[in-house]
């Protein structure tokens, strides 16, 4: 069955069991939506120095964008910001190839279970479902760290 | 095969929707449940269109070429003919539109730039409902914020009608236009036109009604409904998209200021002021969609053999069924009347705590198309404290079939998520 292809087990364990959902201390908090759906996402970073301490988040939305949220926290929470940007452009490469790229092993020791995103992108209406925590994490991040690179963008 | 009282000859009709033998997913049957967002179009329609790109492409109301006449004669019989499907008492009384909320913002636009007794500004008020559709609040919310009006609505009462009880202190004295929908796209209730009417011209307020998902469905009668306004549009009625109608009442189409300038609108040009065509053509500036009012004449054609009465006894039976079967699948929930009284064919409903996304997803799987998210209406989803729905809505050519595939679709979904 090609749904099989977009709810991976893999997204339906984060969906079903979200790691570290919740509102904690942050440096930034920003709140996104994807007027299309109405999913939400309010989203705070925290860093020490350039390095993740914490993302919290709190939201509605669609096992998707709910999953998605769950990874994010998994794969940046520890990094150095540097490492986390490279997971998020990769992330965002991987959800804008409409299917079309197929993750090889460099990729996916990148991205690790956000991999398991790649048959959303075979969903023109789900991506922006997949980016919307990803987006929020940018945006909170420039706002937290400031400074010339930082760019506030919106999903 | 369900056969329930009402229902019209469906297998007849279908033979003229060519999209509705569609195999979707490889090989799944197309159940198609998303009419509100927009009607499939009958073959008639179809030809219709491309008879008139084929034979009678032209410019209106300009030239004196045979192309241009017959073009001309094409596109003004369209309003003829919207003109009787809506029992208006003159042609001249129907403005062709981009779609219904190019008809409202007409509307509010006419009433920013009016002048008194019209005019719309800071000692006045505007009210709408809380279950509008986003076109007709932002149009109204704009004409506030520019003119300073004060704007004022109708809430709505836990089972999805409007809260008229306080309906006095609503519309009041300073109140200059009520606007509201004549059924709701996302709860499908059908509201009390004459309570709000009443209290309407009391005040001497004007009344603009939203019949997007109205005339579709039931005979419409605007001198009945009594009215300034009434807008809907082509492409949930079997006609194409791009054209819209408002309808207004002749003495304010005459008094009221047009909103876009251009060709066709105008009498007389000089590089200092313009005088003004008489209306319908005061607002239709510029070339309009031509192609697009003739297949709205055809689907009016196509729709009155049908018959308008037995259209809407035909919704009501599926919305009867619909409601009974959909009350079976366990943690459903309705959002808007539970019953199929004063109700239409859109049924929005959340299942458990899955959501609409995954829901619209799961069935899409199986063939069946029908609309998640707010649809254009998300203060009705704040007001009910959820994030979205799942919206089943029908038409002349659905069948109780299709209601029980949405079932076990639904039955489906449960199963996936839980």
């Amino acid at each position: 069955m090609k749904l099989d292809s977009m709810y991976q087990e893999v997204i339906l364990d984060h969906y079903k069991n979200p790691h570290g959902r919740g509102l904690r201390d942050g440096d930034a908090e920003v709140h996104h939506v994807n007027p299309t759906c109405g999913d939400e996402i309010t989203l705070r970073v925290r860093y020490e120095g350039t390095r993740i301490e914490d993302v919290s988040y709190e939201g509605q939305g669609c096992s998707i964008s709910q999953a998605s949220a769950s990874v994010l926290n998994e794969l940046l929470v520890g990094k150095e910001l540097a490492d986390a940007r490279k997971i998020q452009e990769t992330f965002l490469e991987l959800m804008q190839s409409k299917g079309k790229l197929e993750p090889d092993d460099a990729m996916e020791e990148v991205l690790e279970d956000a991999v398991a995103f790649a048959g959303v992108s075979k969903y023109p209406a789900r991506v922006k479902c997949a980016l919307l925590s990803w987006m929020a994490w940018k945006d909170a991040t420039a706002q937290a760290l400031g400074g010339a690179e930082a760019e506030r963008k919106t999903a | 095969m369900t056969q329930l009282p009402g229902l019209l000859d469906t297998e007849a009709i279908r033979k003229d929707f060519p999209i509705l033998d569609r195999l979707v997913h490889d090989d799944r049957k197309l159940v198609y449940l998303d009419n509100a967002a927009t009607s499939q179009k009958p073959r008639q329609v179809l030809d219709a269109l491309a008879e008139y790109y084929e034979r009678y492409n032209a410019n209106v109301h300009r030239g004196v070429h045979v192309l241009a006449e017959e073009a001309t004669a094409l596109y003004e019989g369209a309003r003829d003919k919207v003109a009787s499907f809506i029992n208006a008492p003159s042609r001249d009384e129907v403005i062709f539109t981009k779609n219904a909320s190019e008809s409202l913002n007409l509307v509010a636009n006419m009433l920013g730039w009016a002048d008194e007794p019209y005019r719309v500004d800071s000692e006045t008020e505007i009210v709408i409902t809380e279950m509008e559709h986003h076109s007709n609040i932002v149009p109204w919310q704009l004409l506030a914020q520019r003119t300073g009006a004060k704007l004022k609505w109708f809430g709505l009462t836990d089972d999805g009608r409007l809260d008229l009880s306080d309906i006095d202190e609503i519309i009041t004295e300073k109140t200059k236009i009520v606007s509201f929908v004549l059924v709701s796209n996302i709860l499908g209730t059908v509201n009390p036109v004459e309570t709000i009417i009443r209290r309407a011209q009391e005040v001497g307020a004007l009344v603009c009604i939203d019949a997007s998902q109205a005339a579709p469905h039931m005979p419409m009668d605007v001198q009945a409904l009594q009215a300034d306004f009434v807008a809907f549009t082509g492409h949930k009625m079997c006609g194409p998209t791009g054209i819209g109608v408002l309808w207004g009442r002749q003495e304010l189409l005459e008094d009221l200021p047009p909103f876009l300038g251009g060709g066709e609108m105008i009498e007389t040009v000089s590089m200092h002021s313009s005088t003004y065509a008489p209306a319908p053509h005061k607002f239709e500036a510029g070339t309009p969609p031509i192609a697009q009012a003739v297949g709205l004449g055809a689907a009016i054609d196509y729709l009155n053999a049908i018959g308008m009465d037995k259209i809407l006894a035909h919704e009501h039976a599926l919305t009867e069924y619909a409601v009974k079967r959909l009350t079976e699948v366990p943690d459903l929930r309705i959002i808007g009347p539970t019953t199929a009284e004063e109700r239409g064919a859109a049924i929005s409903f959340t299942l458990g705590d899955i959501h609409p996304h995954d829901v619209g997803q799961v069935l899409d799987e199986q063939g069946i198309a029908v609309r998640v998210g707010h649809h254009c209406a998300r203060p009705v989803c704040l007001r009910y404290g959820i994030p979205a729905t799942t919206r089943a809505s029908f038409y002349l050519y659905s069948t109780p079939a299709e209601i029980d595939a949405l079932v076990d679709g639904l039955e489906h979904v449960r199963n996936f998520f839980g």
